[in-house]
């Protein structure tokens, strides 16, 4: 209290303007306002006698919400509650969307380890009854890595130099039909593109069912996802690049060709591979063209082959409760995943490698 | 090398809007022309009618004619690609190109042109970067990419890429106005050592500019807002800016206009 007094710096005269400082709710504020909240829905749960986790989760999330907003209302005042209130239901939404991927991932891994091995990898179902333990899906991954192979070779040159098209050359009626159809292809229902080559492939030209005939129909899936993400990913290539490349008198051709597909190429391979994933899953243009079979057969050019999907469905439809299938079903999905998840951190490899640093 | 341009009666359109209307003019050889004038007057249109840049805007089309000593740009069976490497360009954002080391900036036109030995190729791309002032800055890391050169190194590389197909003439659309002043006095010291080989023309909103490097300077104008950009006169640079004939141009270069 003696201590000499400090001189009064002029400035401190002025009084600091209170919207600068507020009070704030500590750091840990959200987790403890998540677990109360939790806490109080599984007390409500016990009051009312509900007992569905699905239930006291949606509960304990809008306990959540309302919370935060209450809380930080009184403590922060009114804009930064809504601040915190968006904030919470963003993390609210991430778990919604989070929990069920999780799950279908744990569940999956699971149950499909119970016979994943590597005799399951390398065998075929030929000798052995749906009923039966043993057997694998030698042929299945065969046949669905070959159906998916051809029809990336169908679908990838067609629906890059489409996109390339529309966005470099195309002007007036024709860029704006292609647009179009496009747009409406996305849309068609895999059994109807299945549909349109059975009728046309096998019922019109007498061709037999074949992997390629399932091709066919993925690649009609396929070409128009490869085409819209191309399409966007060349639109993002600053036309300044194009221009430079043109004044050094490079011909257009050339300049698509080394300076803009390089520029885009990593966002082209994302946009080929999101398509790959999503004909990799199909099954009902498969089950149509390529009839399935239990035995290995490696030309997808004549006789049926087999397909992961389709291998998956037949286990679980065919075996009335026979526990050996089920776990097979689940033991090919689980590769399934696994073979969409290995070609996409591929093409996310090459991608990084090839693009622009 | 360094060839003459003769304009005569020159109208560009962007579709159905005329952008520039009936300009006529003689650019040197060996010489620095600067085109100065407000913004949307037409210089940078009129400068990409030079090398035909200006078709590549959809619904870009070009009237009268552009000689290169006697050989008319527009004429019938004038492949554009061949123009523009005659007629090259530097834009007015530094654009190398992303996917490409420092090394292959340089070599893109003659690469993408045609087959090139790789001997030769490393000359030509050394003498080219020592030609836009870049060799020394840049000669241990030839094989990084360009883009993390700085803003000013950018653009001598977006240069030397210009110069490494040996045009005729070199189109410069405002080369400095994304640059600190160092940067733009080396770009300029490049530009008066270029004048020596190339026919230059540049666009700059910068008068001190064209008053330094520029051996003519060109002054456009709009006649009114909506009509196409015009030529309101071509002259020595000196007299430009000491003694104009017109009273717009004194106007202009003095700040008083309106």
């Amino acid at each position: 209290m003696s201590t000499a007094p400090t001189p009064a710096p002029t400035r401190a005269t002025v009084p600091t303007p209170r919207t600068l400082r507020g009070a704030r709710l500590p750091k840990w504020s959200p987790w403890a306002l998540a677990g109360g909240s939790l806490v109080l829905a599984v007390l409500l749960g016990l009051v009312a006698d509900m007992d569905n986790p699905a239930q006291l989760g949606l509960i304990a999330a809008v306990l959540f919400v309302l919370g935060t907003y209450g809380v930080a209302a009184r403590v922060e005042g009114r804009r930064q509650a809504k601040d915190r209130v968006a904030t919470s239901l963003v993390w609210v939404c991430f778990l919604l969307a989070v929990i069920p991927l999780a799950s279908l991932l744990w569940e999956t891994v699971r149950q499909g380890v119970k016979v994943l091995d590597f005799y399951f990898l390398s065998h075929s179902m030929g000798v052995v009854a749906d009923t039966e333990t043993g057997g694998g899906i030698y042929h299945a991954i065969l046949g669905t890595l070959e159906q998916v192979g051809l029809a990336t070779v169908v679908a990838v040159p067609v629906g890059v130099l489409t996109a390339v098209y529309l966005v470099e050359y195309g002007r007036g009626r024709l860029a704006k039909a292609v647009t179009f159809f496009v747009d409406v292809m996305t849309g068609i229902p895999s059994i109807v593109a299945g549909l349109f080559v059975l009728s046309f492939w096998i019922l019109v030209l007498d061709m037999g069912y074949s992997g390629f005939a399932g091709s066919l129909a993925l690649a009609i899936l396929m070409m128009p996802i490869v085409v819209r993400s191309t399409e966007e990913m060349l639109k993002l290539v600053p036309n300044e690049l194009r221009e430079a490349s043109l004044a050094l008198g490079v011909p257009k051709w050339r300049t698509i060709l080394k300076v803009v597909l390089p520029t885009s190429i990593g966002g082209i391979t994302t946009g080929i591979m999101l398509a790959v994933a999503r004909i990799t899953g199909e099954t009902a243009p498969v089950l149509l063209l390529v009839w399935g079979t239990n035995f290995i057969n490696t030309n997808p050019f004549a006789d049926p082959q087999a397909s992961l999907p389709l291998y998956i469905y037949q286990q679980y439809a065919n075996s009335a409760g026979y526990g050996a299938a089920y776990d097979r079903a689940w033991a090919a999905a689980l590769t399934l995943i696994a073979i969409v998840m290995i070609l996409n951190l591929v093409a996310r490899g090459i991608a990084r490698w090839k693009s622009p640093r | 090398m360094a060839k003459r341009i003769d304009v005569s009666g020159l109208t560009a359109f962007y579709g159905s809007h005329k952008a520039i209307e009936d300009i006529s003019m003689t650019v040197e050889p060996r010489s620095v022309t600067a085109f100065i004038g407000p913004s949307g007057c037409g210089k940078s249109t009129f400068l990409r009618t030079l090398n035909r840049m200006h078709e590549v805007t959809p619904g870009g089309r070009v009237e009268g004619k552009v000689l290169l000593d006697d050989e008319d740009l527009y004429g019938p069976g004038i492949d554009p690609v061949a123009v523009r490497r005659d007629v090259g360009m530097v834009f007015q954002r530094p654009n190398p190109f992303p996917t490409m080391s420092i090394f292959d900036n340089v070599a893109a036109g003659l690469r993408l042109n045609g087959s090139h030995k790789k001997a030769e190729l490393g000359e030509i791309v050394e003498k080219s970067l020592k030609g836009a002032n870049l060799w020394n800055e840049v000669k241990d890391r030839l094989n990084k990419p360009g883009s993390g050169l700085s803003g000013g190194q950018q653009q001598r590389l977006c240069i030397a890429r210009a110069i490494a197909v040996e045009p005729d003439v070199l189109l410069m659309d405002e080369p400095c106005s994304a640059l600190d002043p160092i940067s733009t006095l080396a770009i300029e010291d490049l530009i008066s050592e270029l004048k020596e080989r190339f026919t230059i023309v540049i666009v700059t909103h910068n008068m001190q500019q064209a008053a330094r490097v520029s051996d003519r300077t060109a002054f456009f104008n709009l006649a009114a807002v909506g009509r196409p950009g015009k030529l309101v006169e071509i002259d020595e640079t000196e007299r430009i800016f000491s003694n104009p004939s017109v009273q717009a141009t004194e106007d202009y270069i003095s700040g008083r206009f309106g």
